[in-house]
């Protein structure tokens, strides 16, 4: 278990440069809990973060479950992407406050496929993989998205969903525990989306990996996750278990209820203007 | 392809566009006929057109030709420029009794061991300032004051510190070698996109392998074409020192060949000077197309 005092496994020294009050660190010779332990893979309290004067975050709290899949909703601006990045430990220079425990075993996908141009699509599959098997998991995750027999292709030779698909391969590749998305799916098109979003549930079936998705898209959302987070200014303002069995349908009644829910909770409000 | 690092290859693309985007002169506010009457007008073709088959050797043809009529009808004199059969000659000639050889066996050791150590001390030299702050406050500076200095007006006082032998020489090469591969292998580091340094920090890549999988090959396509205008300038240095107080090499023979008069052997020096320096520019082409391979997409 990773623990980042203020949200990071950076140095006191760092953190007193930065002005982040450091917190007493956890310990951190605590085992790795296992899958089935009773401890969730995630848990933030009090995590803050300000750009300058702006407070994007807001004393926020979040547990993950083990095999949990949250999504994330929020406006642009709301701090989504923040509070994934504050779990991925990417955010070296932002001023805040908080704990974050994450799993060592954490995977992130981003929006875009983020492939090296110049490594060949198996090569980026394992890239942050070592070991003598390590090709032949490659494979088998590149066989599980469907792009087997395309391992020595170049990137800029695959579509967009399939630059996406291999992301998604090297994302499972390393058997993650978390697996963070940032809007993985934003810069496709509807019907890959579609696909995408099949695919994806699966894998998680799969793998198991607990997942906190962030999308500004609500079917997405309703689509894919077990429990649905808004956030707005900073603070989750909504929560909601989605109650539906799997494989859902943006047609179901129920669907449709919890869309409207959730998006009246981002602040549209339109009567007639649904599909 | 490796269009974006080569500027002669640039041009004719660049120069294409026009002749599509011309819609300026259609009348306004007659968006649906436009299209029609359009289709039957013709157009005036702004672009230069198609290219001409074996256009590039057109030109060259026709100085040869201009040079074999003005030799055969005596209005060039011999001793302005030797015919064209004069020179092929004197290359067999000089082949015959091994000067040509020779010759080109030491320029050529010359500008491989100048390119040898001048492209080592830019390459390392940039990645130590790439790669850290502190390299970039010490070497970064210094670099950019030598880059203002022509290579060559340094030739005075590496003379005086290497004496006229074959240390000056290479050393004089490989400085005029090591500033367009140090300039353009730095950028190259600088200009790594800093999402994948994301991407090597989530993965949690050792530094070894983030030098290997990342930094190195993002860098790659600035060090090749540095290394372009390194074998450049290779060359010219090449051609700047052995023609002062030299003893051997081809600068030599034209040295000696301007003393007796003998523009045929200039002109074999100078035909082979073009032919290494356009199989060195190539053989680094050949080299930047294999290592880049991965540029090749389905578009081209």
């Amino acid at each position: 278990m990773a623990t980042y005092p203020g949200g990071l496994t950076a140095s006191s020294a760092r953190e007193a440069r930065h002005g982040r009050p450091t917190r007493t660190p956890t310990d951190r010779s605590a085992p790795d809990a296992g899958p089935e332990s009773p401890e969730p893979p995630v848990r933030v309290r009090g995590l803050t973060r300000r750009f300058g004067t702006r407070t994007v975050l807001a004393d926020l709290d979040l547990d993950i479950a083990d095999n949990e899949f949250v999504a994330l909703l929020g406006r642009s601006g709301s701090g989504k992407s923040t509070l994934l990045r504050a779990l991925a430990g990417l955010d070296h220079d932002v001023a805040g406050t908080g704990r974050v425990d994450v799993p060592d075993r954490l995977s992130v996908i981003f929006q875009d496929a983020r492939l090296l141009p110049w490594q060949r699509v198996l090569d980026n599959v394992i890239l942050g993989l070592s070991g003598p098997d390590a090709a032949d998991q490659g494979r088998a995750r590149l066989a599980e998205v469907g792009l087997a027999g395309r391992e020595r292709a170049w990137p800029a030779e695959l579509s967009g969903g399939e630059q996406q698909r291999v992301a998604l391969a090297r994302s499972l590749v390393s058997e993650p525990r978390l697996l963070l998305a940032d809007e993985p799916f934003g810069a496709l098109d509807a019907l890959t989306r579609i696909r995408m979003h099949d695919l994806l549930r699966r894998l998680c079936q799969r793998h198991r990996p607990a997942v906190l998705l962030v999308t500004h898209d609500v079917d997405e959302a309703v689509t894919l996750a077990d429990r649905v987070l808004v956030l707005d200014a900073g603070r989750i303002t909504v929560e909601t278990t989605i109650d539906l069995s799997t494989p859902r349908s943006p047609r179901d009644p129920e669907f449709q209820e919890y869309r409207e829910r959730l998006l009246a909770a981002l602040g549209v409000t339109h009567e007639g203007a649904s599909r | 392809m490796t269009t974006q690092v080569n500027p002669e290859t640039t041009r004719p693309a660049a120069a294409a566009p026009p002749a599509v985007a011309d819609r300026g002169p259609a009348p306004a506010g007659q968006p649906s006929t436009q299209t029609g009457a359009a289709a039957r007008r013709r157009r005036r073709r702004l672009g230069p057109g198609r290219p001409i088959p074996f256009g590039g050797a057109v030109g060259p043809v026709l100085l040869l030709a201009a040079w074999s009529v003005g030799s055969a009808t005596g209005v060039l004199d011999e001793r302005t420029l030797s015919a064209p059969w004069t020179v092929v000659a004197t290359t067999g000639d000089l082949i015959a009794d091994g000067r040509l050889q020779e010759s080109l066996a030491i320029s050529t050791q010359r500008v491989g061991l100048g390119l040898f150590f001048g492209v080592l001390a830019g390459v390392l030299l940039a990645l130590i300032s790439g790669l850290s702050r502190w390299g970039e406050a010490i070497i970064d500076g210094p670099v950019q004051i030598k880059r203002a200095i022509p290579a060559l007006a340094l030739l005075p006082l590496l003379i005086l510190w290497f004496g006229i032998d074959e240390q000056m020489k290479v050393t004089t090469i490989a400085l005029g070698v090591f500033v367009p591969v140090y300039i353009h292998t730095h950028n190259g580091l600088r200009t790594i996109d800093s999402r994948y340094v994301e991407l090597a920090e989530v993965l949690r890549l050792s530094p070894a392998r983030f030098l290997r999988r990342v930094v190195l090959p993002g860098a790659l396509p600035g060090f090749l074409l540095g290394l372009r205008f390194a074998v450049v300038n290779a060359w010219l240095s090449l051609v700047v020192v052995e023609q002062i107080n030299s003893t051997s090499g081809i600068g030599y023979l034209m040295e000696l060949a301007r003393q007796y008069g003998q523009t045929d052997v200039i002109i074999v020096g100078l035909v082979l000077y073009g032919l290494l320096g356009l199989f060195s520019d190539g053989a680094v082409r050949i080299a930047q197309r294999r290592a880049l391979s991965w540029r090749r997409t389905l578009a081209d």
